[in-house]
């Protein structure tokens, strides 16, 4: 998130389909939007917005690598070099009894480390208080919101016609 | 968004919701001043978590002597607790992990209030195996920490090590994957929320802003996280039946207890869950979510575990016999027809028998038949626990040391106040969080709303579907 205040022009929507139809005109008319806010995830909106696909489960990927190695080395280290003990008659490095810690270990990486990622990379997190622009985006309208930062009136006055030709139910500008 | 539905399906959410009326009815709850017996409920619990408190305090003070486990039988109601209460917890996970990855939309009625019995089964199961060790304050030596003893690690070939793993892991991935999935809904409760509340709720909702890159994300990591939950329930389950089936014990050291064990948390899981629901939905008044369609889906399942459980035992018992062993098939003998026959009766009557009534559809959209049934499923449980833990041991090889067990008021007392903990903490997940996932029951809305899907389905417009629900009221 950047810091200091930004000038923004957005609009409500009542539904989800009539929000679709506006930003997929919003592109088609080059318009560059800030973002869109919505109360629930709406699908075929990522790629309207030219949204790439998340990485995130890249991320889990290594971290769930990363607990595999570490558990099962860890095993493999106390068990053969640094207390070596025999359980049951079995070898030292008896490996097929280190696989059920090895896979929770493996989860447990993963998800938490996952879960970190993705809040740090929303900015988000306990503490965090970001400004919203309307607060019925919770509930039940749809926004796409400009940056209209040093933006003259001919720009703005743009965008207000398009808040209305794609059927906005209500236009506003907020400073956040 | 609306993805073609069937029409013979039954609708998810009934009486023509907006999406401001889906927010109004979950959040309310939240928001009002609690209800009698909501305050009722409360006391009772906080009354049952007091009994747990006292009971824990006399067993560390008195020392575990107060409980009458033996030489002999070494583990009697604390383990039986422990694996009745993890089993439990198998639903929530199953709801929220399996039924997402298999695109099952009724989940979204019932998920967040399952996981949330998850995560406080979970805490109640850990209890007892700590509590059982006698010494709590020295319950950290299970953890492999660096230690002035060598140092000496924990034995990593142990199934009661691999226990400690799953089960700890088992509690933080359900506690990330529905506090991510609350974080949304938090939003919407501040966003509506004044004052202190206000406060308390900004707290909660980490700054959610509902942008579309965010949700892009959220689906992606509860996407996955669902895939790295659903391998983990199993795998939990099945540790829980290594603990036994690793041993050398006839009736225990057995290769089938890891499905069975399995089937049967996903049994009692989904009863507790239909004891929740039915009681959440009416006192919250949330039977516009959590529909009959939803009751009909959970029963099916209970259904199926049931009868998996059912066959599992009689493939026991068979086995046994056809082993031609005559320890494992005195075991089976001595389960079925010794001391502790009560028990096993208990359990083929209340866990394989009674489901056998939902192959009838009216009992399965029956809400009284349906609350009935998911507490007998929760005693059969129960049973089952005891049977395999309390049967087993009480007949061991040698005749000179075989024993009985009964329970004594602490052990009752212990089992008695974790239902204590459980409601307590369940009754203030009710009036804190949104019991139902607000934002993922409106994603669905316009594929299984009853405006847009089932036999009463209208067009797509607003008022038109208002006025349907005004007839449909009239009529009824």
């Amino acid at each position: 998130m950047e810091t200091g205040k930004t000038d923004v022009l957005y609009g409500l929507y009542d539904d989800e389909e009539i929000l679709l139809k506006a930003v997929k005109k919003a592109g088609e008319e080059h318009l560059d939007i800030m973002d869109v806010y919505t109360p629930f995830p709406v699908h075929g909106l990522d790629p309207l917005l030219g949204l790439s696909e998340s990485r995130l489960h890249i991320s889990g990927f290594v971290y769930g690598a990363i607990g595999l190695l570490t558990a099962f080395s860890f095993m493999t280290w106390v068990f053969t070099r640094d207390w070596p003990i025999i359980f049951g008659g079995k070898p030292y490095f008896s490996a097929p009894a280190f696989i059920p810690i090895t896979f929770e270990v493996t989860v447990l990486f993963a998800a938490v480390g996952m879960v970190v990622t993705f809040y740090i990379i929303c900015g988000l997190g306990p503490g965090v208080i970001n400004q919203v622009l309307d607060e019925r985006i919770t509930d039940d309208k749809f926004c796409i919101a400009f940056d209209t930062n040093g933006a003259d009136d001919n720009k703005v006055d743009e965008l207000k016609g398009f808040f209305t030709s794609t059927g906005a139910s209500e236009v506003n500008t907020k400073t956040i | 968004m609306s993805a073609h539905v069937s029409s013979i399906r039954d609708p998810l959410i009934v009486g023509g919701k907006t999406y401001k009326q889906i927010t109004e009815d979950i959040c309310t709850p939240t928001e009002r001043t609690p209800s009698a017996a909501w305050v009722l409920a409360f006391i009772v619990s906080v009354m049952g978590l007091g009994l747990y408190v006292f009971c824990l305090g006399w067993t560390v003070w008195v020392g575990i002597g107060s409980w009458d486990l033996n030489r002999t039988i070494g583990w009697g109601w604390d383990i039986t607790n422990f694996v009745w209460w993890v089993g439990i917890g198998h639903a929530g996970t199953l709801i929220s992990a399996i039924l997402l990855l298999f695109r099952q939309k009724w989940r979204t009625g019932v998920n967040r209030a399952a996981e949330a019995m998850t995560i406080f089964a979970v805490v109640c199961a850990g209890q007892f195996p700590l509590i059982h060790m006698g010494r709590l304050w020295l319950g950290f030596f299970i953890f492999p920490y660096p230690n002035t003893r060598g140092p000496l690690w924990v034995n990593f070939n142990s199934p009661l090590l691999w226990d400690v793993f799953a089960i700890s892991t088992y509690f933080t991935v359900s506690l990330l994957f529905w506090y991510t999935g609350l974080v949304p809904d938090f939003a919407t409760v501040r966003d509506r929320a004044k004052g202190l509340r206000k406060r308390l709720y900004n707290f909660l909702a980490f700054g959610w802003t509902g942008a579309a890159k965010h949700w892009q994300r959220w689906e992606s990591l509860s996407l996955i996280l669902a895939g790295l939950a659903t391998p983990l329930v199993l795998s939990v389950h099945t540790i829980v039946s290594f603990d036994f089936a690793t041993s050398v014990i006839p009736g225990w050291h057995t290769t089938i207890f890891p499905p069975y064990f399995v089937a049967g948390a996903i049994f009692s899981g989904f009863a507790m869950v239909q004891t929740l629901m039915i009681l959440t939905r009416k006192i919250l008044n949330l039977k516009e979510y959590i529909t009959l369609a939803h009751i009909e889906s959970m029963n099916k399942v209970i259904l199926v575990t049931g009868t998996i459980v059912g066959v599992a035992y009689l493939t026991e018992l068979f086995i046994a016999w056809y082993s031609g062993y005559i320890y494992e098939q005195y075991a089976f003998y001595n389960r079925v027809l010794g001391p502790y026959w009560w028990s096993y009766v208990g359990m083929m009557t209340c866990n394989v028998i009674s489901p056998q009534i939902f192959w009838v559809k009216k009992y399965r959209r029956s809400i009284m038949v349906t609350f009935v049934m998911s507490i007998f499923v929760n005693i059969g449980m129960w049973f089952e626990r005891f049977v395999i833990i309390a049967t087993t041991l009480a007949r061991d090889y040698l005749p000179s040391s075989w024993s009985y067990y009964t329970p004594t008021w602490v052990e009752i007392g212990l089992f008695i106040g974790t239902m204590g903990l459980f409601f307590t903490l369940y009754l203030i997940f009710c009036r804190v969080a949104p019991v139902i996932a607000i934002a993922e029951v409106k994603s669905i809305l316009k594929s299984s709303g009853d405006q847009y899907s089932g036999a009463h389905a209208h067009h797509h417009d607003h008022e038109e579907v208002e006025q349907a629900a005004k007839e449909e009221k009239k009529e009824q």
